[in-house]
């Protein structure tokens, strides 16, 4: 019998201990994948941020170090200069890469630094209990914004890869969800091709995630899955924001 | 003997460059600049060298991080302000036991303060700094000869404990000129630590983190901080006692206020007061055990520093109540003379009879 589908090399035996209907398992795997199908788990060192997602380290069965919140980028940074053979992903939620870890990004972005962000955006803070993220749709209920998100109050949610888009030292930005097979298959050649970037020197790439949070967004893990496209999808639109690499697939 | 003319801050940069420091990372804040510069000209385009002038202190001190991560000597510099920002990066350094260099030269506080040589972060600087309970290691030198000396040994026991270690100058000890000798070469190849994450290859993936879900394991990571702390305390203390011998005032001073010291324990000498010099060199470890010898000979001690008094607390602690303390000190920025000093010494001496 012919084995089509298996566990990822790169993605450890364990349990995931995130939510059911979470974002973060999917994309776990689908990153793994990738990593498998480059060959470079022996090259990655992956740096997780605080959050939900701070314990990668027990999933990805790759070189990790923990960040400090929003300081990831810098931490690639300094990696990544010390030891150029390694293959540096950060892996970083909507708080940390477009509130707290803004100016990391930014910088490393714009000095082209060869790393590969994975940005999950949720529009939430997850871990801390679902606090407003700079994210949040507007109108949209969190614990610090009970009246719903008010633009004259709380600003609007912010799309850091459009940002970045504008910054000369990025080389890939894509946004994708994971609220589908299809979009999930596209999520993986995404990072997969930011990979890819990387392995080829040619600058910052980063592939924005947008991912369910049911728990925090009190739906079920279906509604969560159709809100991602019918809301998230409209102020976030999926697609290539840049891509200088002048190859349309990475496939 | 070659010795040759370097400011404070470039003596630090050659001697870092000498100790195998492969990144160096830095943003500019006076009054250490020259050390940034002389980094840019000399790290940067080094074969396997890193030289970024990082957007933020912040930036910095992670790059540090990362940097230490991978298994390289990697520093960083600042000044007060500037110090203030790095203190999260350097309590997860002391997190995850990973080695880092960071230079304070200080200057006059609190706030945006003053640019002018001060001691007035003695406190943040011993007592770890930021949040949680660790120190770090704390060297405090006093001349532009130390400032090298010391350097090449903060890398060298940085990577020994798996502590970060900040070296703790200030303004005019980084911008006066001295005759110094470097003692040592650069290494033609640079030192990379045995544990550096550098990919899952060959061996099983490791990582490197400072949460935890188990108080247990953060209590036994508390504790093994602490029993290397009491090791240092045994290994590596070390001061300078100067004319102490006979002396029946000891002046306790570190760093440029030990400079004075010795001016104004001089011209006493000269008036035929007995007066001496205990200097730490180790701020942390503080040699507590050899200042408290000294009460075996004298009773009366003055604490001289540049700020409100805060090495102050250690000496005391450190003398049980075996001396009598007093303190003359000016915060700020302002650099007193030793002419001042002696005339503090000299009220000291006759008030308590010494002579």
């Amino acid at each position: 019998m012919k084995k089509i589908f298996s566990r990822p090399k790169s993605l450890k035996k364990a349990v995931f201990h995130y939510c059911p209907g979470c974002g973060h398992s999917i994309i776990h795997r689908i990153a793994c994948e990738a990593i498998d199908e480059l060959g470079i788990q022996e090259k990655a060192i992956g740096v997780p941020p605080p959050g939900c997602s701070v314990f990668a380290y027990y999933y990805f069965d790759v070189d990790m170090v923990e960040s400090a919140h929003g300081r990831g980028a810098a931490v690639a940074t300094g990696i990544k200069r010390a030891y150029p053979g390694a293959i540096v992903f950060t892996y970083q939620g909507d708080g940390d890469l477009s509130a707290i870890g803004t100016t990391e990004t930014l910088h490393a972005a714009n000095r082209g630094e060869n790393i590969t962000a994975i940005f999950i955006n949720n529009a939430v803070y997850g871990m801390t209990g679902g606090q407003m993220a700079p994210t949040t749709m507007l109108g949209m209920k969190t614990t610090t914004s009970p009246y719903g998100r008010d633009d004259r109050f709380e600003g609007y949610p912010i799309k850091m890869s459009e940002i970045l888009g504008q910054v000369r030292g990025t080389c890939y930005i894509e946004r994708v969800a994971v609220n589908s097979p299809s979009n999930i298959r596209k999520a993986r050649k995404a990072i997969k091709k930011a990979f890819q970037c990387q392995i080829d020197g040619l600058g910052y790439s980063l592939v924005e995630i947008l991912s369910p949070c049911p728990t925090n967004w009190k739906k079920s893990p279906v509604e969560a899955w159709k809100w991602v496209g019918e809301v998230m999808a409209k102020e976030f639109p999926l697609g290539i924001i840049k891509d200088t690499t002048g190859k349309s697939d990475a496939d | 003997m070659n010795k040759m003319l370097f400011t404070g801050n470039a003596a630090i940069g050659e001697a870092a460059v000498r100790a195998g420091c492969q990144c160096y990372f830095g943003y500019p804040i006076t009054p250490q600049n020259e050390l940034t510069e002389y980094m840019a000209n000399n790290l940067s385009r080094r074969p396997g060298c890193t030289f970024i002038q990082a957007e933020s202190e912040i930036a910095a001190i992670n790059m540090v991080y990362g940097a230490s991560v991978a298994g390289v000597r990697a520093m960083t510099s600042s000044s007060g302000p500037g110090i203030s920002l790095k203190q999260e990066g350097i309590s997860f350094l002391a997190a995850c036991q990973l080695p880092a260099v960071i230079v304070n030269m200080s200057r006059g506080g609190p706030g945006l303060g003053s640019i002018a040589a001060a001691q007035s972060d003695y406190h943040q600087a011993t007592h770890g700094g930021g949040h949680g309970d660790y120190r770090t290691i704390v060297l405090g030198p006093s001349s532009v000869q130390e400032l090298a000396d010391l350097t090449y040994r903060a890398f060298e026991m940085s990577d020994k404990y798996l502590i970060p270690v900040m070296i703790l100058g200030d303004g005019m000890l980084g911008q006066m000129m001295e005759p110094v000798e470097f003692k040592y070469e650069a290494p033609e190849v640079l030192p990379v630590r045995a544990d550096a994450l550098r990919g899952a290859k060959g061996r099983p993936s490791r990582f490197v983190r400072t949460f935890t879900s188990n108080p247990s394991e953060l209590e036994e990571l508390n504790w093994s901080l602490f029993r290397r702390y009491q090791l240092l305390q045994k290994e590596e203390v070390s001061f300078e006692n100067y004319l102490t011998q006979d002396a029946r005032l000891i002046v306790t001073a570190f760093g440029i206020g030990a400079r004075i010291a010795k001016g104004a324990i001089k011209q006493a000498r000269g008036y035929g007061m007995k007066v001496g010099l205990f200097r730490p060199i180790t701020l942390f470890p503080f040699p507590r055990e050899q200042l408290k010898e000294l009460a075996k000979t004298t009773s009366y001690f003055l604490d001289f520093e540049m700020n409100m008094g805060q090495m102050i607390d250690d000496v005391k602690l450190s003398l049980e109540g075996a001396g009598e303390v007093s303190f003359y000190g000016r915060p700020g920025g302002v650099i007193p003379t030793s002419t001042e000093l002696l005339r503090v010494i000299s009220r000291i001496y006759s008030q308590k009879g010494l002579g």
